[in-house]
C-alpha cells in the first residue's frame, strides 16, 4: 500500500488554519464552485452514493442513500443538521476539525445542503466546545462575506443559512432525533421511528442529520471524485450482504494507556494493533495491552488477542463488538481492572439514559447498582448473569427501546463479562468470600417513611 | 436496513396520512368507486392466528386490533386520547406481514411496541411468545426496582395496572434486591398530589396537560432513573381539567386529594351517570358505597366528553351529602309550619292545589325530561290553563373551550334543552322565569310550584320571591333553603342528581338516560316518585316507560323510543327533520 497522505488533517498544522484565507490558499472552496457550476443536486447525491461514504457519527449509514430518502419535489423547507454533539467518551475528532479546519466542514455542509436542497443548516454543538463555537461563528461570518452563504450563493440561485446551536451537553443530544427535539427547544427525548427524520424531522419537516466528519469527507469527495474515495479503505465483505464497504480516510482517536495519544488519520480498516504500535507509540510503561475499546465505549471491548481486528464497519462485528462507532480507541494496559472499566461504563450510561424507555432507564440503573455492589465487595456471582440478561434485552436490536443508547449500554456489559468472566468471578469471590454464592434476595433495607 | 426503513416508513405514512386526510386516501385507493371501495379498503389483520377484518378505513394500532380479537395487550403509556410515545415498552409484541398471494408470513426479527404498530392489510401480530413474556416480565421487574411497594396504603390498590400486570405478566421473585427505596409525597396543586416513587414514568399526565388542557404545568425533571414528575416552582397544577391526570395515571402516583384515603376502591359500586354540572353533560361513573358518593369519574363517550370531565363537575357532588340538605317535608297549617308524612302529601297537596284556582309551575332545568313531563302533565291535569315556564337557568361566566375541543359550558344545569322541548309540547313555546314571576305577581294565579334541584341557595333572590308570594299556595321543592323556600307554604325536599333516574338532554340535543346511584336521604321522595303518586299512576315510578310515552307523544324525543345506549342518542329538533323522514 502506498504511503497514505492525510486529507482531513492535511492543513491543521498550518498557521491560522481555521481562517478562510488559509483554507482558500490550500485550494479550499474550489470544490464548492465546481459543484455549483457543474452538477445538479441529483448528480451530487449520485457522486456521494458512488463514493461509498458511510456516516462517521457512529451508525455508519450510507450517506448518499440517506439523502435520497428525502421526499422528492418537496416544497420545502428541508433542514440539514450537522451533528457536532460529539459526546461519545474518548472521541475528539470532530473537535479537531471544527477548531483547526472549520471551513472544511462548512464547505462540505454547503454542498450537502445543495445536494439535498436544504435551505437552512444547523450545527448542533455541545457547550463544552467554546473554541469550536468561536471558530465556527467566525468561519460562517467569513463565508457570508465571501458569498458562500446567504442568498444566491455564487450566482447559482441556491441559498443557504447556517446557524450554530449550542446544546447544553447531554449524550442523548447526539442521537439524531434527540438532537432534533433539543434543537426545537424541547427535552432531548429521542422520537419514535418511523417517521425517520428524512420524512419528518426538525419542525416536522424533512431533515438530514450528518456528523461533522461526514461533512468534511463530502468536501474531499467533491474535490477529488468518488473513485479516489473508493480507492481507500476496505471493499464490501462478499460474505456479508449487509456490509456496504468501508471506504475513505478516517480519523481515529487514540487514548488510554499508550505513549502517544492523539487523533490519527488513516484509511478505514487499519487494525487496532497497528494504531497502537505504529501511531500511538505502543502501550505505555512497557506494559502489554489487556483490552481496547474499539470505537467509543458503546461499541464493547476487544481483548488483547483480538487487537488485530481491522477497525472498519464490518470486521468488528465478527468479534462481538457493536461496530466501529466513532473509531475512538481507548487502550487499557494489563494492570487495568475490568471491574473498574465496567463500573465506569455503567455509570456513564445510567447517567446519560434519557429516561424514556423503561428497559433502558431502569436497566442501566440496575446494572450500575449491581456494579457498585460488586465493587463494594458485596457482589454475588449470580449478579453477572443478571447483568448479562440486562445486556441481552435492552436496545433497539432486541427491540425493547426507542434509541441506540441502550445498545451502547448493553455492549460493554456483554463484552466485558463474556470476554473477562473469570476476572469478574475471581474478584467477587475474593472480595465477598462469605456471600458470593448467595442467591436469594435481600430484604428492603430502610423502612418506609410515612406520608 | 434500507428495506426495513422503507417498509416501516411506508406503513407509518399510510397510517398517519389516513388519519389526517381520510378522504383523499379513500378516494385515491378506491378511485372513487364505491364498488372497489369495499374490496380495497377492508384490511385483514392476523392476531395470534385469528383473522380480524377491519371495518372500512379504520385506523387501529396493535393494541386495538388485539382487543377486537379478544386479547389484552398490557400497556402503560398508550392512551387513545393522547399522542403515542411508545416508551413504557409494556406492549411489546411480534409483528410481520402476510403475503396475500402465497399466505407466507414474514416476521420482523425484533420486538415492536404494539401501540406504535399500525394494523394494515395483512399485518400479523403475535401477542404471546416466550420472547414477549420475558420482555413483559422484565419491564414489570424494572418498574419495581425503585417502587416502594406500599400497596396497603395506596389508594390505587385494586385498580392499579402495576398490580394487575404483575399478577398477569410479572415474575414471582424480586431479583432487583439492590437499593432501599424511598416514598415521597409532593403536592402538584390544590387538587392533585404526587407519590413520587410510585410513578412508572408513562408521561400520560404530562401529555395531558400539554395536549388536552393545554397549560403544560406538569413536566419531567431530572434524567434517567432520577426522573420525576414535577411542576415548575410557583406554577402548580392549576387548570379546570386537572383531575383527569389522576384517572390517566395507571398507578398510584397521582392521587386525587378529594378522594385520598376516603375509601378502598373495592368497596365501591359504580353506576353510569351523567354530570349535572353544566350543559355539556359529560358521561360519568358515580362511585358509591352504602348510599354515599365518594367520587365521580368520566366515562368514555366519543360524542360528548371523550375520556374527560372538568374539575367543577368532578368535585361538584359534595352538595349531595352536605349539611343543611333539607330532608323533612313541611306545610303551613293555621299559620304554623308542621311536618307532614310523605305518604300523606299526594292526597293533601292535590286537594289544595285543585282548590286554589289557576296553577303556575316553573320547571327546573335540573329535573329529568321524565320529571319535567310528569310535572307539566300533572299541572295540566288539574288545570287545563296551567301556566308552565322554565325555571331559573344558572349561567356563570362564559363557555370555556380547551385545546382539544373539550368545552365547559357557562350554563350550569344539565337539562335546559329537555325541559324546553317538554314545555313546547304543552304550551307551544317556552316562558322564561322572569316572565313567569311577573305573571304570578299580577295576582291571577292561585297556586305556584317551583321545582328545584339547585346546589345552593342563591338561585333566587328576595325581590323575585316577593313577586311569587302573590300566590296563595306556594310549593317549593328543593335541596337547600333559599328565600323561596322560606316563603313556601309547602316545603318539599327534592333529589340531587345522583339520586334521580331519567334522562338529560345536553346543549347539543344529545339525550342520555341513567338510573339512580344512591338513594335520597331518610326517605325523601324524588320528584319523579312524588309526581307519579300525584298523577295516581299504578305501581312504582320508573323513568323508562315514561320516556317511551314521551317519545311517542313528542316528536323531538322520537329517537329515545328504544332503549337509549349508554352513550346516549342525538335528538333532532322538529324543524330540522328533513321532509322525507
Ligand atoms: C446515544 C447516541 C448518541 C449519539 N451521539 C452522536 C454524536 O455525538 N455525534 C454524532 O455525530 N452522532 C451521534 N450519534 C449518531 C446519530 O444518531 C446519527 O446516526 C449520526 O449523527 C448520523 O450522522 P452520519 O450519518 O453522518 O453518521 C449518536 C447516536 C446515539 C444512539
Ligand atoms: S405520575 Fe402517573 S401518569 Fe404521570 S408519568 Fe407517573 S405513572 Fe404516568
Ligand atoms: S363540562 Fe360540565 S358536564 Fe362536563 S364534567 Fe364539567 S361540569 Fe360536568
Ligand atoms: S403502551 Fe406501547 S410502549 Fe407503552
Amino acid at each position: 500500500m502506498p504511503q497514505f497522505e492525510p486529507v482531513l488533517l492535511a492543513n491543521i498544522h498550518k498557521p491560522d488554519s481555521h481562517t478562510r484565507k488559509a483554507y482558500e490558499a490550500s485550494g479550499g472552496y474550489s470544490a464548492l464552485k465546481k459543484i455549483l457550476k457543474e452538477k445538479t443536486p441529483a448528480e451530487m447525491i449520485d457522486l456521494v452514493k458512488a463514493s461509498g461514504l458511510r456516516g462517521r457519527g457512529g451508525a455508519g449509514f450510507p450517506c448518499g442513500l440517506k439523502w435520497s430518502f428525502l421526499p422528492k419535489n418537496h416544497p420545502g423547507p428541508i433542514y440539514m443538521c450537522v451533528n457536532a454533539d460529539e459526546s461519545e467518551p474518548a472521541t475528539f475528532n470532530n473537535r479537531i476539525l471544527m477548531e483547526l479546519d472549520p471551513h472544511q466542514v462548512i464547505e462540505g455542509t454547503i454542498m450537502a445542503c445543495y445536494a439535498t436542497q436544504a435551505s437552512t443548516a444547523y450545527i448542533y454543538l455541545r457547550i463544552e466546545y467554546p473554541t469550536c463555537y468561536r471558530r465556527l461563528e467566525a468561519a460562517i461570518a467569513e463565508c457570508y462575506d465571501a458569498g458562500y452563504l446567504g442568498k444566491n450563493i455564487l450566482g447559482s440561485g441556491f441559498s443557504l443559512d447556517i446557524f450554530v446551536h449550542r446544546g447544553a451537553a447531554a449524550y442523548i443530544c447526539g442521537e439524531e432525533t434527540g438532537l432534533i427535539e433539543s434543537l426545537e427547544g424541547k427535552r432531548a427525548w429521542p422520537r419514535i421511528k418511523p417517521p425517520f427524520p428524512a420524512v419528518e424531522g426538525v419542525f416536522r419537516k424533512p431533515t438530514v442529520v450528518n456528523n461533522v466528519e461526514t461533512m468534511a469527507c463530502v468536501t474531499h469527495i467533491a474535490a477529488r471524485g468518488s473513485d479516489w474515495f473508493k480507492s481507500i479503505g476496505v471493499p464490501a465483505d462478499p460474505n456479508n450482504p449487509r456490509d456496504a464497504g468501508s471506504y475513505g480516510p478516517k480519523l481515529y482517536c487514540l487514548s488510554g494507556h499508550v505513549n502517544k495519544p492523539g487523533c490519527y488519520e488513516q484509511p478505514l480498516g487499519i487494525t487496532c494493533r497497528q494504531l497502537i504500535d505504529e501511531f500511538g507509540g505502543g502501550v505505555w510503561k512497557g506494559r502489554k495491552a489487556k483490552a481496547a475499546v474499539p470505537g467509543g465505549i458503546s461499541m464493547g471491548l476487544l481483548t488483547a488477542a483480538e487487537l488485530d481486528t481491522p477497525l472498519d464497519f464490518n470486521a468488528l462485528g465478527k468479534v462481538g463488538c457493536l461496530g466501529l462507532g466513532t473509531a475512538a480507541v481507548t487502550v487499557m494496559d494489563d494492570t487495568t481492572s475490568m471491574i473498574d472499566f465496567l463500573h465506569n461504563t455503567c455509570r456513564f450510561f445510567s447517567h446519560e439514559s434519557c429516561g424514556q424507555c423503561t428497559p433502558c432507564r431502569e436497566g442501566t440503573h440496575w446494572a450500575l447498582a449491581m456494579m457498585e455492589r460488586i465493587k463494594a465487595g458485596k457482589g454475588r456471582v449470580k449478579d453477572l448473569d443478571l447483568l448479562l440478561e440486562i445486556g441481552d434485552t435492552i436496545g433497539i436490536i432486541p427491540g425493547s427501546t426507542i434509541c441506540g443508547l441502550s445498545d451502547g449500554a448493553a455492549w460493554p456489559i456483554k463484552n466485558a463479562i463474556r470476554k473477562f468472566r473469570q476476572e469478574f468471578e475471581d474478584y467477587i469471590k475474593t472480595t465477598n468470600p462469605t456471600g458470593y454464592m448467595v442467591t436469594e434476595a435481600v430484604p428492603a433495607l430502610v423502612p418506609l417513611s410515612v406520608h | 436496513m434500507a428495506s426495513w426503513f422503507v417498509f416501516l416508513t411506508q406503513r407509518a405514512l399510510r397510517f398517519r396520512r389516513g388519519r389526517r386526510e381520510d378522504h383523499t386516501l379513500v378516494s385515491r385507493c378506491c378511485k372513487g368507486n364505491a364498488k372497489n371501495k369495499k374490496l380495497c379498503c377492508m384490511a385483514t389483520v392476523l392476531v395470534d392466528g385469528k383473522e380480524i377484518v377491519l371495518p372500512d378505513g379504520q385506523k387501529l394500532n396493535g393494541i386495538q386490533v388485539a382487543r377486537l380479537a379478544g386479547t389484552d395487550i398490557p400497556h402503560y403509556c398508550w392512551h387513545p386520547g393522547l399522542t403515542v410515545v411508545a416508551s413504557c415498552r409494556m406492549c411489546l409484541c411480534e409483528t410481520g406481514t402476510r403475503d396475500p398471494a402465497t399466505g407466507k408470513v414474514t416476521m420482523l426479527p425484533k420486538l415492536v411496541p404494539a401501540c406504535q404498530t399500525p394494523a394494515t392489510d395483512n399485518t400479523v401480530f403475535v401477542t404471546d411468545s416466550e420472547k414477549i413474556r420475558n420482555a413483559r416480565a422484565m419491564v414489570e421487574e424494572d418498574l419495581l426496582i425503585d417502587h416502594p411497594i406500599d400497596c396497603p396504603i395506596c389508594d390505587k390498590a385494586g385498580e392499579c395496572l402495576l398490580q394487575d400486570y404483575h399478577f398477569e405478566h410479572g415474575r414471582d421473585q424480586r431479583r432487583a434486591d439492590i437499593r432501599p427505596f424511598t416514598s415521597r409525597r409532593r403536592e402538584m396543586g390544590d387538587t392533585v398530589t404526587l407519590f413520587v416513587d410510585r410513578c412508572v414514568m408513562c408521561t400520560r399526565c404530562v401529555r395531558f396537560t400539554r395536549e388536552i388542557s393545554g397549560d403544560a404545568e406538569l413536566m419531567v425533571i431530572n434524567r434517567g432513573a432520577h426522573e420525576e414528575i414535577d411542576v415548575f416552582p410557583g406554577y402548580p397544577l392549576d387548570n379546570k381539567l386537572s383531575g383527569n391526570v389522576v384517572d390517566l395515571c395507571p398507578v398510584g402516583a397521582l392521587g386525587d386529594k378529594d378522594f385520598l384515603y376516603q375509601q378502598r376502591v373495592w368497596f365501591m359500586k359504580k353506576h353510569a351517570g351523567v354530570c349535572a354540572g353544566c350543559s355539556t353533560g359529560c358521561s360519568i361513573t358515580i362511585e358509591e358505597n352504602q348510599d354515599r358518593v365518594y367520587r365521580l369519574k368520566p366515562r368514555e363517550n366519543p360524542e360528548i366528553n371523550q375520556w374527560w370531565m372538568c374539575d367543577e363537575g368532578r368535585y361538584g357532588y359534595h352538595h349531595v351529602h352536605a349539611e343543611g340538605r333539607q330532608t323533612e317535608p313541611r306545610r303551613i297549617v293555621a299559620g304554623e309550619r308542621v311536618n307532614v308524612e310523605w305518604s300523606a302529601i299526594p292526597r293533601e297537596l292535590n286537594k289544595q292545589l285543585r282548590e286554589a284556582g289557576r296553577i303556575a309551575v316553573a320547571i327546573s332545568p335540573h329535573l329529568t325530561v321524565e320529571e319535567a313531563y310528569l310535572l307539566a302533565a300533572y299541572a295540566r291535569s288539574i288545570d287545563a290553563d296551567a301556566l308552565l315556564a322554565l325555571g331559573p337557568v344558572p349561567v356563570i361566566g362564559e363557555d370555556e373551550k380547551f385545546k382539544n375541543g373539550f368545552t365547559i359550558h357557562a350554563e350550569k344545569c344539565p337539562n335546559r334543552r329537555g325541559v324546553e322541548e317538554v314545555l313546547k309540547h304543552f304550551t307551544g313555546g317556552v316562558m322564561s322565569f322572569g316572565d313567569f314571576a311577573n305573571e304570578v305577581a299580577s295576582g291571577q294565579v292561585g297556586s305556584m310550584w317551583l321545582s328545584g334541584g339547585n346546589k345552593k341557595s342563591d338561585w333566587i333572590d328576595a325581590a323575585t320571591t316577593e313577586k311569587l308570594t302573590a300566590a296563595k299556595v306556594i310549593v317549593v321543592q328543593d335541596l337547600f333553603t333559599s328565600p323561596a323556600w322560606e316563603a313556601a307554604t309547602w316545603q318539599l325536599p327534592g333529589a340531587a342528581f345522583a339520586e334521580r333516574e331519567g334522562s338529560y338532554v345536553n346543549h347539543a340535543n344529545h339525550v342520555q338516560s341513567f338510573t339512580w346511584a344512591v338513594r335520597p336521604p331518610v326517605g325523601v321522595w324524588t320528584e319523579g316518585q312524588l309526581l307519579w303518586r300525584l298523577l295516581n299512576r299504578p305501581g312504582l315510578y320508573k323513568a323508562r316507560p315514561v320516556m317511551q310515552e314521551i317519545a311517542t307523544t313528542i316528536d323531538y324525543f322520537a329517537a329515545a323510543a328504544e332503549e337509549v345506549p349508554p352513550t346516549g342518542v342525538k335528538l333532532i329538533a322538529k324543524k330540522q327533520i328533513p321532509a322525507s323522514v
